[in-house]
């Protein structure tokens, strides 16, 4: 086995900027490695100028698999068409940026190929011959040293872990391959698909950003958030959760299927905490945590909790944040 | 209809998480709960159960110690009718490639419709074990499910994904993970609770399962834990109980950071 692959995720026709962040920090293990780096691009309709473009970011192929089925943003041919490049390249390791789909695609991947698997590892060393990565445990309070004891191994790296360059401009051949699809992987299918609609304000550049989650009760718990962040002279962030309920618009949305955010100060109200929404918040200078229920995972990653009623925190807080101003 | 819900038994979210310093594992012989995150698994099942497929079998389906009982009495209680519970000690240390091999041959054993898990576990905070099951078994997966419905032999389900929401259809048997957006999972009313360990329970060896115990446990990981380091960053978390002085202190330690004028 040889040679590194990066799976690199289409988004709107561009590539993603998480998996181009992935794709130059492999190139940063590669050489330390000794081994080089393909990236491996699944899609319909991809244009061959943006592909050849992965060469500036360290690829020295891109082998890309161009297919109708691929474009539906479901993991499973994803899977297959990993599964006919490894036949080809034969690669050591396969690494991706999480996100909904690639998460799944290199855990199928690696069910496959009977590879071990490490999810939302932070960084990536090369140590004696080998990668060794550091997974982050137990709420972010220590580093776990994963390596691999199979031929070939994955990695999901934690998203927003590695941060994309401008890159140096160059590029790299690119190559088409044709995956063998699986039956079982043809029966799931995307059958609608509703864009997210932006109508709130931007809330990515707010210096501080009170959030709200399953724990306000009912949408009409955004209220007393909304009065917090104006008081703060922030805006209003929800989770995933609150967002589906219909409580609150998508376009205030934090973590990863949502925005990635890095306020001075961030309030997460009745929030619990799962590491769909952590890895959107968790760049932010300070966290706050409120939440009744003692045992919110939120409160690992906070610099300060409150385990206590929001519906009395949040006001009082209001008012002395007013009475400051 | 047969629906197996894959559950977790973790540590006590309350309870101080320690790594083994020897064997790099999560020190599981304290307080351990049922994960959290598989509740709302449970509940979407009690739901189809409830509402479109009233002769739905629910199976909890773990991989835990002996001593786990307590939680999968926890799962039957919420609306399990049946446990199978994989214990066996050369299943203890388990990557997630292990753990998934162990459940896919319990799963094999019966002909199971749906497959659902939790969209996480609370303790490793992995995502990635429907992926790493339904591979295993050869079946399609949706996970992140935000809605299920069923219809003609196949599930729909709603998810949201980094571009909006997809709509995704799959032939069943498939395995499905549930998001907590999915719904509010209720609390299991006393009788229920108290009816639990009367329902079948059945506890089985990897040899049982027919699988081979060297591609399992710690000794079949294909991933290895070679130390553990401390991560720069974020210091101590202050926690306090509110005792109406909290958004006060909370306010005073803003001001001392500077993060407030």
């Amino acid at each position: 086995m040889a040679g590194i692959a990066v799976l690199c995720e289409v988004q709107g026709g561009e590539v993603a900027r998480g998996s181009i962040g992935v794709l130059e920090e492999a190139a940063r293990l590669g050489a330390a490695l000794g081994e080089s780096v393909d990236a491996i691009v699944c899609g319909s309709g991809l244009d061959d100028a943006k592909l050849a473009a992965l060469g500036g970011f360290g690829a020295t192929t891109v082998r890309v698999a161009d297919d109708a089925l691929l474009a539906s943003g479901i993991a499973q041919p994803v899977v297959d068409a990993c599964a006919t490049a490894q036949e080809a390249g034969g690669y050591r390791y396969w690494l991706a940026a999480a996100s909904i789909m690639t998460a799944d695609a290199l855990a199928g991947l690696a069910a496959r190929l009977g590879a071990g698997i490490v999810i939302d590892a932070v960084e990536l060393h090369a140590e004696g011959g080998a990668l060794v990565t550091r997974r982050s445990g137990l709420g972010d309070s220590v580093l776990a040293h994963c390596g691999f004891t199979s031929t070939v191994g994955v990695v999901v790296t934690r998203a927003n872990a590695f941060a994309a360059t401008d890159g140096n401009g160059g590029t790299a051949p690119v190559e088409r391959f044709a995956p063998t699809f699986r039956a079982w992987s043809q029966a799931v299918t995307l059958v609608g698909h509703e864009d997210a609609v932006e109508t709130g304000p931007d809330i990515s550049a707010a210096d501080v950003l009170v959030a709200g989650g399953r724990g306000l009760g009912d949408a009409s718990g955004f209220g007393q958030i909304e009065e917090l962040a104006t008081a703060f002279g922030g805006a209003v962030a929800a989770t995933r959760a609150v967002v589906d309920a219909g409580w609150y618009p998508y376009s205030a949305q934090v973590g990863q299927t949502g925005k990635t955010v890095t306020p001075k100060l961030y309030v997460a109200c009745g929030i619990s905490g799962a590491i769909q929404h952590k890895v959107g918040m968790q760049g932010s200078g300070t966290i706050v945590a409120i939440n009744k229920d003692k045992n919110a995972p939120i409160f690992d990653y906070a610099d300060f909790g409150i385990v206590g009623d929001l519906n009395a925190v949040v006001p009082q807080l209001t008012a002395l944040v007013k009475a400051r101003g | 209809m047969r629906i197996a819900i894959c559950v977790k038994e973790v540590p006590d979210p309350t309870a101080v998480k320690r790594i083994d310093d020897g064997s790099h594992r999560l020190v599981r012989s304290g307080e351990n709960t049922l994960n959290p995150y598989d509740r709302h698994a449970i509940e979407a099942a009690v739901q189809i159960k409830e509402g479109p497929a009233p002769d739905t079998e629910i199976t909890i389906v773990t991989m835990a110690p002996e001593s786990a009982g307590r939680s999968v009495d926890r799962a039957l209680a919420q609306g399990g009718d049946r446990s199978i519970h994989i214990a066996d000690e050369a299943a203890a240390g388990s990557d997630l490639l292990g753990t998934a091999r162990v459940l896919a041959a319990a799963l094999k054993r019966e002909s199971f419709d749906l497959i659902l898990l939790g969209q996480q576990a609370a303790d490793s905070e992995c995502y990635v074990m429907a992926g790493l099951v339904a591979e295993l078994l050869e079946v399609p997966c949706v996970t992140q499910a935000a809605s299920i419905e069923l219809a003609d032999g196949s599930v729909t389900v709603k998810r949201q994904v980094e571009t909006g929401y997809d709509t995704v259809k799959a032939q069943m048997p498939c395995v499905v993970s549930v998001s907590d957006a999915i719904n509010d999972p209720r609390y299991p009313p006393l009788p229920a609770i108290m009816g639990a360990k009367r329902k079948p329970h059945e506890v089985v060896t990897l040899a049982e399962l027919g699988v081979d115990a060297s591609t399992v446990g710690a000794a079949g990981a294909a991933t290895s834990v070679g130390g553990l380091s401390k991560p720069a960053g974020r210091g101590d978390t202050i926690v306090l109980e509110d005792d109406g002085t909290a958004a006060e202190q909370l306010l005073a330690f803003l001001v001392e950071k500077k993060v407030v004028a």
